[in-house]
């Protein structure tokens, strides 16, 4: 886990730092005393069931919604204080894309850039266009926004978070309605983003994704983060099980019990456990010292989706 | 995706320090917008219609007395430079109001509705910057209708009655050019008057995310204000009613021009759209944008 003491962490400065950050909408509490810390150059992968806070938290991130309570740091500067200053060094994809209809890709990203006050007029024409080429759109730049297919509108709000060189990315579900190769495209450009030394929040429901791309996770539940760190913490801050393939069963449950092994249970065909502190290479050796045969043994670490569930429940409504 | 060369520091230059010129560019987008919506060019066509009718009608009829504003319409067989005197005169109480209440309805409901404000606002345009650019957008469609209006109306009326020295309201016969500047200058007070308008709808367009609830909004207002002026009982409050000044712009066909209702109008009108404006951004500038 982050070491949440010391914001300085050995890295030296977190682009997104919050302390107790909670909203609170009328009744309902959306976002409750989270304590963000994303450190510099992370790949950060913030999940959460919908309805979880996320989005609220990132609207806050990004000063479109005040907080009821707590701080925010971006990039050293408190929001929403010099929020100008900070917002001009961050791109971000906020709950899907939102352009004019009637006006091309290329026309909505020059609206945009004119939009802001300190992007430079002269240089606005090859920006938008290396925009849109790094996210594929070029050939379909002078079409009208509303011929756009999802993902192409997908690709158009990403084009808009890379117009101006970013210290910073806050991607909101940046794969949503993709194809698998705009999927893996995404997943590419993240990290040659990364590689060139921004610090990227990217905010997803696809968690195979997120294990591939991101190196630190948070994990929203019911508006509060459950559990931040690395992915290797997030892992290994979890229990491994074992799997024997084998056909005597009752022998094999007894010999993992007798080891320390937890939560044993038997098939017909193979015996599973929690294995806990036992060292895992004793297992094979003592099976067989007790004649049983070992047809099949693995050691099982969980997936990202396990850690997923077993710190947000397995529930299928949204949570209120 | 292509490995489009990444942004990086030996590229031209993508920042630079805000000046005055980033407010025009932003303005110009604006405008590019509101100007380049199909919606919004029928519009001024429909305001350019009424001009052009009134002058045939008039051609072809014998003229009868106008409704509450000045009356233009038995003068404009004498010089065809009152037909857009009698047009601006027939499309100040519903026409104009109406363009500018589309235009300032839109401004900030239309983008949140759509979800393009959250990305302005990231960019980020800044709160105040945004509206007031949305402002300035607003006064300069409010200049553009009365002009429309004003400048259709005069090609109309040279072209159906002729020109020539031009007997004003007050019985004084002034020049074709004099007449020209009294016209621009209506135009200019109508212009004032209906960005007052446009300031309120501007603040009603920060309380919700519909435009065209905005706009109906800002309609009923102006009619509201139009129906309670008509109440004599209530004269105590004509004074401090937006469009009972609005027809004042008579007093600029005076010889000479009689300048009390026009200041009077000016001043309420400044009060009208600081208000409102304030009312805005102390609305908006602390809003939570969940659209």
């Amino acid at each position: 886990m982050l070491d949440q003491d010391d914001p300085s962490g050995g890295t030296g400065t977190w682009p997104v730092l919050t302390r107790g950050l909670t909203k609170q909408f009328r009744q309902q509490t959306a976002v409750n005393a989270v304590d963000l810390a994303v450190p510099a150059g992370a790949v950060y992968g913030f999940l959460g069931p919908n309805g979880s806070g996320k989005t609220t938290t990132i609207r806050m991130l990004l000063g479109l919604v005040r907080p009821t309570a707590g701080s925010i740091e971006m990039l050293g500067m408190p929001m929403p204080e010099r929020s100008s200053e900070a917002l001009r060094r961050i791109g971000a994809l906020v709950e899907g894309p939102a352009f004019h209809p009637y006006l091309s890709g290329r026309a909505n990203l020059a609206r945009l850039d004119a939009a802001d006050g300190h992007s430079d007029p002269r240089t606005s024409a090859r920006r938008i266009d290396a925009a849109l080429d790094r996210v594929g759109l070029l050939a379909a730049a002078t079409k009208r926004y509303r011929a756009y297919s999802l993902g192409m509108r997908q690709r158009l709000a990403i084009a808009n978070a890379l117009l101006m060189p970013r210290d910073l990315l806050i991607l909101d579900e940046p794969t949503n309605g993709l194809d698998p190769q705009g999927t893996r495209e995404v997943r590419h450009l993240v990290g040659d983003l990364a590689a060139d030394g921004a610090t990227v929040l990217v905010s997803s429901h696809l968690l195979a994704e997120v294990e591939q791309m991101c190196s630190h996770v948070g994990v929203m539940f019911e508006g509060r983060l459950v559990s931040q760190g690395t992915m290797a913490d997030l892992a290994s801050g979890t229990t491994k099980t074992v799997r024997v393939d084998t056909d005597r069963i009752e022998d094999a449950v007894r010999v993992l019990t007798s080891l320390g092994l937890t939560e044993v249970t038997g098939t017909p065909t193979q015996v599973s456990g929690v294995l806990g502190d036992v060292e895992a290479a004793k297992i094979v050796p003592e099976l067989v010292h007790a004649d049983v045969p070992v047809l099949g043994f693995t050691v099982q670490s969980p997936s990202l989706e396990d850690v997923f569930v077993s710190l947000t429940g397995e529930g299928f409504d949204v949570s209120g | 995706m292509s490995a489009a060369e990444v942004l990086d520091a030996s590229a031209p230059p993508a920042r630079t320090t805000a000046s005055p010129l980033g407010w025009l560019r932003f303005l110009r987008s604006e405008l590019g917008i509101i100007f380049g919506r199909r919606r919004n060019i029928t519009g001024i066509a429909v305001l350019a219609v009424v001009p052009i009718v009134l002058a045939i009608a008039v051609k072809v009829s014998s003229p009868t007395g106008g409704g509450g504003g000045p009356d233009f319409l038995s003068a404009i067989t004498g010089n065809g430079l009152f037909v857009a005197f009698a047009a601006l005169t027939l499309e100040i109480p519903i026409f104009l109001p109406l363009a500018v209440a589309v235009v300032a309805g839109d401004s900030v409901a239309g983008e949140a509705n759509i979800g393009t404000l959250r990305y302005l606002l990231t960019i980020p345009a800044g709160r105040t910057r945004l509206l007031l650019v949305k402002f300035a957008a607003i006064v300069i469609s409010a200049l553009v209708a009365t002009l429309v209006v004003a400048g259709v109306g005069t090609v109309m009326g040279l072209s159906l009655f002729g020109g020539g020295p031009m007997t004003l309201l007050s019985g004084t016969q002034t020049s074709m050019a004099d007449g020209m500047g009294r016209l621009l200058l209506t135009c200019l007070y109508l212009t004032v008057q209906l960005s007052a308008l446009g300031a309120i709808g501007l603040f009603i367009s920060t309380l919700t995310e519909q435009p065209i609830g905005a706009t109906v909004a800002v309609v009923l207002v102006n009619v509201m204000m139009f129906v309670l002026d008509q109440i004599s009982q209530l004269a105590w409050l004509h004074p401090w009613l937006l469009t009972h000044w609005w027809t004042a712009f008579g007093n600029l066909l005076r010889d000479p021009i009689a300048t009390e209702d026009i200041t009077r109008g000016l001043l309420t009108a400044a009060v009208y759209a600081g208000v409102f404006w304030l009312a805005a951004w102390a609305r908006f500038s602390g809003k939570d944008v969940t659209s």
